[in-house]
């Protein structure tokens, strides 16, 4: 599968099982959504479980509140990561605190599916990763998939949770893995290991990371698209790095991050959201506090920069395997 | 086309309420309806057909106390006696409330005065089940039905270790999914749109149960309102859309809301949506817009807005000084009056009250709040004398299960304190 067909695969799977569970968002019904992600689900299980929502994102997130307060387990779609921002009062304010403001009187188990990042020329508000604006909000947990499988068991594990999940999905990595050579031909995702998905129900834990590549020279903390950017540079330059596809940003899996440093003493953060109070400040911080004694060289961070997500200049912008490998060898220089 | 440079200079419209301190505001922009002139439309109305009662005002109570005209409400003196009650209640609580913030038992408290009518005949409207999305001023909603024990909304007023919130949320910020009154928000406007969604829910389960959502007139501005109005249309929602026009949000004048010239009712009309405009103060006339407004949403009818005309009759908040921007006597010159004296009024002619029973019933809610504030005081003490809930309160139900960062900073908290 690809990981919009195993994405699609998620909601059908928890349409048919969960009663409960409905479907919305704009263009999600008849259409199936700009990136098909929803193809067919409004002709399998009707109207009234798949639909056509207005262009309110406020809207979108505020009545799937209402819903979840009701009872069921809305899992809405935001077009865009970009186009999120109407919708932060809802988010913030509301499905992140509601539990906690109501003594667990209410809840709100949502999951708001939004694809995100860049490398695909899509300019300012087509490319951004908002990530850290979620995982600084508590109440709210933050989940991104790097392939297929992922996609689709942990889709159904944010969908059955009971807290409100910010499900960002790679829009890069929707149709093939991407290393960052945009120059080469995209290879499909039927050509890759990962695109093995199971038809049927199963979950991919939440608060998990994956050990992608097993290394013992340095760390490379990093999630979505710069998962296989992170794969390249390690290749091209030889380096034995150890890639951890973190998945799950807040809560996120402590434990396997402090092992790997523990082991190599050298680390790497990549994304490709912008740099100054990104997440990777955040990971650097903890790997400071609770790998300080192991570490044998400074925290290099591989970011976005500082500047709106450019169009004309999109590889400059977008933090390619030649900026990964330049800091593998700065982080495993000494 | 070349500017004409003998064009008057373009200048900034900034309204202004008519009276300010020292200085008597005029209430004609109101446009007030004589009572019973409002026609009663059929509840499958289409809602461009309601276009004239959004302008108009429909109220039930005249000037003597009668009942009159086609919104009139069948007779039911047993309910309108509970009603009566039921705003006195409110009242007598709030007043009790402000005292106890005056000694410090509570942090900040937030009274409903003039206001009652609107959430308490509106509680007795719609049917258990229902739920409501209000805001911070419709503690009436809870008072009126008995179903919540005032003891219990005064721990949480009190934030002690028998607060329901758990010392969570601000006083007033109540939460009873039980008594359908859905967990209040400091954020304004953010539950319309979330009542919509629940009447959704409600049609998408093929449920009989619909939704109420409360907003005042300065949080219509807020974009959750247009949002709401826009989904409760798109998909017909069973929900009932209440707009408390109090003519003041904190300081600011209904106008600056955008109530100049036009009315809040108007919007659910160019929105698609049923809408009615309403005497608040009038017990009658908002039990009958509740119930025709419930009925309608129960029959797949779809949506109804209302607009409540009332007064804000006392400060903001605790925290709020009223005579700093409005004349200080504003209420008494509001001609919608006072709900309770008008329903007492009309009550009275129907030989269904006396001033002997009003003394008498006044003097058991004010002994009935009384007991509960002691009783609120004896389960868990109040803020002033250091009764909190515990510690470990402040980091669960974050998430449904404590995560690994959570108990870790639990644990340092635990340390540290």
């Amino acid at each position: 599968m690809t990981m919009i067909q195993a994405l699609r695969s998620a909601m059908d799977v928890m349409l048919e099982r969960d009663p409960d569970v409905v479907i919305y968002g704009q263009d999600v019904g008849y259409f199936g959504g700009v990136f098909r992600c929803t193809e067919g689900l409004q002709a399998r299980y009707g109207k009234h479980r798949v639909f056509d929502a207005p262009i309110s994102e406020g809207g979108i997130v505020g009545s799937a509140i209402g819903m979840a307060a009701y009872g069921l387990r809305p899992v809405v779609e935001v077009q865009f990561a970009d186009y999120f921002y109407p919708a932060s009062d809802q988010i913030v304010s509301e499905a992140a605190r509601l539990r906690y403001r109501s003594a667990g009187d209410f809840t709100a188990p949502i999951t708001i599916r939004m694809p995100c990042g860049g490398g695909i020329y899509g300019g300012q508000t087509h490319s951004q990763s908002p990530e850290a604006l979620f995982t600084h909000v508590c109440g709210l947990r933050t989940v991104m998939p790097s392939n297929p499988y992922d996609a689709k068991g942990l889709l159904i594990a944010s969908i059955e949770n009971d807290d409100p999940v910010i499900f960002l999905e790679p829009k890069r990595l929707y149709n093939g893995p991407f290393d960052g050579h945009h120059e080469r031909p995209v290879v499909p995702w039927s050509q890759h290991a990962l695109g093995e998905v199971p038809e049927g129900h199963y979950s991919v834990p939440l608060d998990s990371a994956a050990l992608f590549l097993p290394g013992a020279a340095v760390t490379v903390l990093t999630y979505g698209t710069m998962v296989y950017v992170s794969e390249a540079a390690a290749a091209e330059t030889g380096i034995d790095a150890e890639i951890i596809d973190l998945r799950c940003l807040w809560p996120l899996d402590l434990d396997s991050i402090v092992t790997s440093v523990k082991k190599t003493g050298r680390c790497v953060i990549v994304h490709e959201a912008t740099r100054t109070s990104g997440f990777g400040a955040e990971l650097a911080a903890l790997v400071q506090e609770h790998c300080f004694y192991h570490l044998e060289a400074p925290i290099e961070r591989v970011t976005g920069w500082d500047t709106p997500y450019p169009h004309a200049l999109e590889w400059a912008y977008f933090p390619g395997p030649a900026r990964v490998a330049a800091a593998l060898r700065r982080a495993t220089e000494n | 086309m070349d500017l004409d440079p003998s064009a008057p200079p373009l200048r900034l419209h900034v309204p202004e309420p008519t009276g300010r301190p020292g200085h008597a505001t005029d209430f004609s922009y109101l446009h007030l309806s004589p009572a019973g002139a409002v026609r009663r439309p059929a509840i499958d109305v289409t809602p461009a057909s309601t276009a004239d009662l959004a302008f108009t005002l429909v109220r039930v109570l005249d000037d003597e106390g009668q009942a009159v005209g086609p919104w009139a409400p069948p007779e039911d003196l047993p309910l309108l006696r509970r009603g009566l009650r039921a705003m006195m209640k409110t009242r007598a609580f709030d007043a009790r409330m402000l005292i106890a913030q005056r000694q410090k038992k509570i942090s900040f408290y937030m009274q409903c005065l003039g206001e009652e009518a609107i959430a308490c005949a509106h509680a007795l409207a719609i049917a258990p089940g229902d739920m409501c999305f209000p805001t911070y001023r419709q503690q009436g909603l809870l008072l009126a039905r008995d179903d919540v024990a005032m003891a219990e909304m005064i721990c949480q007023l009190m934030s002690n270790p028998r607060d329901p919130m758990k010392g969570r949320q601000l006083p007033v910020m109540y939460s009873y999914q039980r008594a359908g009154f859905f967990s209040i928000s400091g954020n304004l406007a953010t539950q319309t749109i979330q009542a919509v969604g629940w009447a959704m829910a409600s049609a998408i389960k093929g449920d009989t149960r619909i939704a109420s959502a409360w907003i005042g007139d300065g949080a219509t501005a807020e974009s959750d309102f247009h949002t709401a109005l826009t989904f409760a249309h798109v998909y017909r929602a069973p929900v009932i859309l209440n707009v408390v026009n109090n003519q003041w949000a904190i300081s600011t004048f209904q106008a600056i809301a955008g109530g100049e010239s036009t009315t809040f009712a108007a919007r659910g009309v160019g929105s698609g949506i049923a809408s009615l405009r309403v005497d608040g103060n009038d017990f009658l006339a908002v039990l009958a817009a509740s119930r025709w407004a419930a009925e309608r949403a129960r029959a797949n009818l779809g949506p109804t807005l209302i607009e409540w005309l009332t007064y804000r009759g006392g400060a903001h908040s605790t925290a709020d000084d009223p005579s700093r921007y409005r004349p200080a006597d504003d209420w008494q010159h509001y001609p919608l009056g006072d709900p309770i004296t008008r329903l007492k009024q009309h009550l009275v002619q129907q030989g269904a009250w006396s001033d002997d029973e009003h003394r008498q019933v006044q003097a058991e809610l004010d002994a009935e709040v009384a007991a509960a504030l002691k009783e609120a005081e004896q389960y868990g003490g109040t803020l002033i004398d250091g009764h909190v809930p515990p510690l470990e309160t402040m980091f669960e139900g974050v998430y449904k299960d404590m995560p690994a960062h959570l108990v870790e900073q639990l644990r340092q908290a635990g340390k540290e304190a």
